[in-house]
């Protein structure tokens, strides 16, 4: 009863992996851009929003 | 696909009323004081008595180096719609961050329990990296931007290593690793400038430490607290039984 708990829940957590570690990459990946872009006009655009959450940003 | 799809949902909710929430406490207590110091980095421009072509390198000293001639955002209403869009965005980003790991430890299950989950990004993304690093204010001299930056990541990943570990480790060792972890970018400091000399006063930058560092908090704390809310809607797409903190 106990193993067959454990197995049924490896088996989720392995079917939730691959999507989630993808949900987690977008966020890296939007707030790395949003954050840190050295376009000057995406950082004119984020003045305001990077000093207010202590990006290091110039 | 379902997880995925409902993992965007559940951060794209959670994120748009934190970031929304964000831009109004940042447009009380973080916004006037950027301006604020704005005008003493205008006036230590001046006062060096330099034309403007010669700004350029007064700004290279104190850390400033863009293009003045780049499209910037009217101030005003123009300049608060960008941050906001900024806010919602990174939140949506940030609750996309905290919705993948949360889920991976067995899913928020309650707004209580979102509060400490907010707690624990507050100290990944804020905390630890504002000791090393204090929010800065326009016109204050700072290290090399590449050095800071990469000193920044590697600081939010070894707290959220190190919570982790101190969180979910089965073994106290590892617990010990974690506390280990979080205290290593510390040790080893952050890039810090040649010179700390600004024009910008030390209680307007005092301020701003803390009105960011309170902002933070309260963005953080609402992202958890929307996130555990809204999840018992989102949990069966989630693949997720209701299930406890570890």
């Amino acid at each position: 009863m106990t193993a067959s708990t454990t197995l049924g829940a490896a088996e989720s957590v392995r079917s939730r992996l691959f999507p989630l570690l993808l949900a987690g990459l977008l966020g890296t990946f939007i707030v790395g851009f949003v954050g840190f872009a050295q376009s000057d006009v995406l950082h004119n655009a984020g003045h305001d929003y990077r000093h207010s959450m202590a990006f290091p940003c110039h | 696909m379902s997880v995925l799809r409902n993992a965007v949902f559940l951060a794209a909710i959670a994120g748009l009323f934190a970031g929304i929430a964000m831009t109004g406490l940042q447009t009380f207590f973080t916004v006037p004081l950027i301006l604020e110091a704005e005008t003493y980095e205008a006036g230590a421009n001046a006062a060096h008595g330099h034309a403007h072509e010669h700004g350029h390198e007064d700004a290279a000293a104190s850390g400033h180096h863009h293009n003045e001639d780049a499209w910037a955002p009217a101030d005003g209403a123009e300049r608060t719609i960008y941050t906001a869009l900024a806010n919602v965005v990174t939140g949506v980003g940030f609750g996309l961050l905290l919705v993948a790991v949360s889920e991976l430890a067995g899913g928020i299950s309650s707004w209580r329990q979102g509060l400490v989950w907010g707690f624990a990004g507050f100290a990944v993304f804020t905390l630890a990296p504002g000791l090393g690093l204090p929010p800065e204010l326009p016109g204050m001299p700072a290290a090399d931007l590449l050095a800071r930056q990469t000193w920044w990541i590697a600081t939010v990943c070894a707290t959220a290593g190190g919570l982790a570990l101190i969180a979910f480790g089965r073994q106290p060792l590892l617990a010990v690793l974690g506390v280990a972890l979080i205290i290593a970018p510390h040790f080893v400091g952050a890039p810090q400038p040649a010179t700390h000399d600004t024009a910008v006063p030390a209680e307007l930058h005092h301020s701003f430490v803390v009105a960011v560092t309170l902002t933070n908090l309260v963005f953080w704390v609402l992202l958890g607290a929307a996130v555990g809310i809204l999840r018992t809607r989102f949990a069966e797409g989630l693949g997720a039984a209701r299930s406890s903190f570890a």
